[in-house]
């Protein structure tokens, strides 16, 4: 198959607009169901890596009843190969808060929190700053709203929505069930939106734009532009928006190295692909295009011909065996099963047939974990031991 | 009041004594005293009114809540997947040779620990490492050399 999708280069987070406070007063004067709809049709859709429409968050939000609600803004950025959302706090932090606000205001909250991971506790002065700012200016025009920066303390898993919530009411990070969803019973039990920072980055871009010009950026399901962090072997790593639908190939063409033999999408939670499946696969959400589609939270990793695939995994399942937050067998006991797997069919202390084992077992934690940590193990499990079979052996 | 309970009550001032407020509170007093105590965590729990097992449990989840006595500097040193493949294991001897000491141990003279920690979010300017707050990118030995002696110069060493 030929690609038919060049790699499209977009300049709208980034760029610097100096007119928050008119995007914020004029979103402030429109009906609530204005935006929503307008946000609808945009088909933004969460950054953040589970690719929920944003506008519906927000309709089913501002529809839950409740004497108290919150906006929080998820930038906890822990996936490895992930380091979008820091900039964007960092050059263009007016357009997440501006974003906070008009939800707070749709959905009739009071209070926003930013969950800021520890990691990145040297923003927080600067962030601080520009929230004070933002404060100001609400209160000039008299609009009740306040933002407060929550910090991380080094918990991968507190990323994950319901996990983020329990950390912020002191408790350990452990994800809850799902249902009831944040919409209905978020923070303290009450109706919370929670986004990514692009997101709402886009959400600015969105308001000031409209959203027929993000909607034209994209393809079919993957409408609008998006935050890639490149990392690995590739001569250029750092931060690029591209428009969603691109094809591997292209992607590839222009960041690797000339000698990439596997990208993994998607961070340790995502997939990797080997070079010859490049043509197939397309980056965006499910359910477009032909081939295979990726969804991502921007995690684009490039691996070369040095590099060893079995490193690669067990360097992952560490991580997610360290990550783990324990509270579910699949994934506590799988975690640490696979690892130990793999280095034993590597030092020959079993069959290479033990990998099918090992296959089940991360099918197993799919259907069976509570969360996503556990349920997306076997993406980079299955995808990087079908595909390099002799590595995990010889 | 010992200073910890003054430095706990402090802190629960500015945070607030509910459940909610234990996170902050407790990254509060890591800041201060480099680790949590038993007695801080028991202290805690006595001046927000909940169970100190509660206290315990939350503190416990997060690694940077250390129960363990920390260095005045705690350096983490990223060993997720990119830094691992741009040098980090070079960077980690380099440490290890100059302060003499092994990973996860402090230094006698209490002035710096040396952790592994996981992707710190600098994959594209990998190898990367936090000396407490501070970030430090694109290492090699030898730049790791001059970060180091920077710090021990800031304690009066050498
Ligand atoms: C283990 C795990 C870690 C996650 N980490 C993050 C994160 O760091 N940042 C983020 O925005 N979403 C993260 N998510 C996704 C959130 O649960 C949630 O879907 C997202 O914040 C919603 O925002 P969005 O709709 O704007 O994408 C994580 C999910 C899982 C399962
Ligand atoms: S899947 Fe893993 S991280 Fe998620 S709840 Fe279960 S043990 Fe915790």
């Amino acid at each position: 198959m030929e690609s038919i999708h060049q790699l499209k280069r977009a300049d709208f987070i980034f760029r610097n607009e100096n007119d928050w406070e008119k995007i914020l007063g004029n979103a402030l004067k429109r009906k609530n169901q204005d935006i929503i709809k307008e946000l609808i049709s945009s088909e933004l859709k969460g950054r953040g890596g589970a690719g929920f429409p944003t506008g519906l968050k927000w309709k089913f939000a501002s529809e839950a009843e409740a004497d108290e609600k919150f906006i929080i803004c998820n930038a906890d950025e822990g996936e490895p190969g992930t380091f979008k959302d820091r900039e964007i706090l960092t050059k263009v932090p007016y357009k997440v808060l501006t974003a906070m606000a008009v939800c707070a205001n749709i959905i009739g909250a009071k209070k926003g929190f930013i969950y800021l991971r520890g990691e990145y506790k040297f923003l927080k002065e600067e962030l601080n700053k520009a929230i004070d700012e933002f404060h100001y200016y609400c209160n000039e025009i008299n609009f009740d709203f306040t933002i407060k920066i929550f910090m991380g303390s080094g918990a991968y898993v507190c990323g994950e929505e319901t996990a983020l919530f329990e950390s912020m009411e002191g408790k350990r990070g452990e994800p809850r069930n799902k249902p009831p969803f944040p919409t209905i019973k978020g923070y303290m039990g009450k109706p919370t939106v929670i986004n990514n920072v692009e997101t709402l980055a886009h959400v600015f871009t969105i308001l000031k734009y409209g959203a027929k010009k993000f909607y034209d950026l994209g393809v079919q399901y993957s409408r609008g532009t998006k935050l890639f962090s490149v990392s690995g072997d590739t001569p250029k790593p750092g931060i690029y928006e591209l428009e969603l639908g691109m094809s591997l190939q292209d992607f590839v063409y222009e960041f690797g190295d000339g000698d990439t033999k596997a990208v993994q999408v998607g961070g340790a939670s995502g997939f990797l692909v080997p070079r010859k499946n490049f043509k197939d696969a397309a980056i965006g959400f499910k359910g477009k295009l032909t081939g295979i589609s990726l969804p991502t939270g921007g995690s684009m990793m490039l691996f070369n011909s040095s590099r060893s695939m079995f490193n690669v995994l067990d360097n992952y399942l560490k991580f997610f065996r360290e990550e783990s937050c324990g509270q579910c067998t699949p994934c506590r006991v799988g975690c640490q099963q696979l690892q130990m797997g793999i280095k034993a069919v590597k030092r020959g202390e079993k069959p290479s047939s033990y990998l099918t084992k090992l296959l089940r077992l991360a099918e197993t934690m799919q259907l069976a974990a509570k969360c996503g940590l556990g349920q997306s193990v076997a993406n980079s499990f299955s995808s990087i031991v079908d595909n390099f079979h002799e590595e995990m052996i010889y | 009041m010992n200073p910890i309970q003054t430095l706990i009550k402090e802190l629960a001032d500015v945070h607030g004594r509910r459940r909610e407020s234990i996170l902050p509170i407790l990254q509060g007093v890591v800041e201060q005293e480099k680790y949590l105590s038993e007695d801080s965590m028991v202290e805690i729990a006595r001046e927000i009114d909940i169970p100190a097992s509660d206290v315990y449990g939350t503190a416990t989840f997060y690694s940077f809540l250390e129960a363990k006595k920390m260095g005045k500097y705690v350096i983490r040193v990223c060993k997720t997947i990119t830094c691992s493949m741009k040098g980090k294991n070079q960077v980690l001897l380099t440490i290890q040779e100059m302060l003499k000491i092994k990973l996860g141990d402090t230094t006698p003279d209490k002035r710096f620990t040396i952790l592994e920690t996981n992707c710190l979010g600098w994959c594209h300017k990998a190898p990367a490492m936090l000396i407490n707050d501070e970030v430090y990118t694109e290492l090699t030995p030898e730049k790791v050399r001059e970060i180091l002696s920077s710090y021990m110069k800031k304690n009066g060493q050498i």
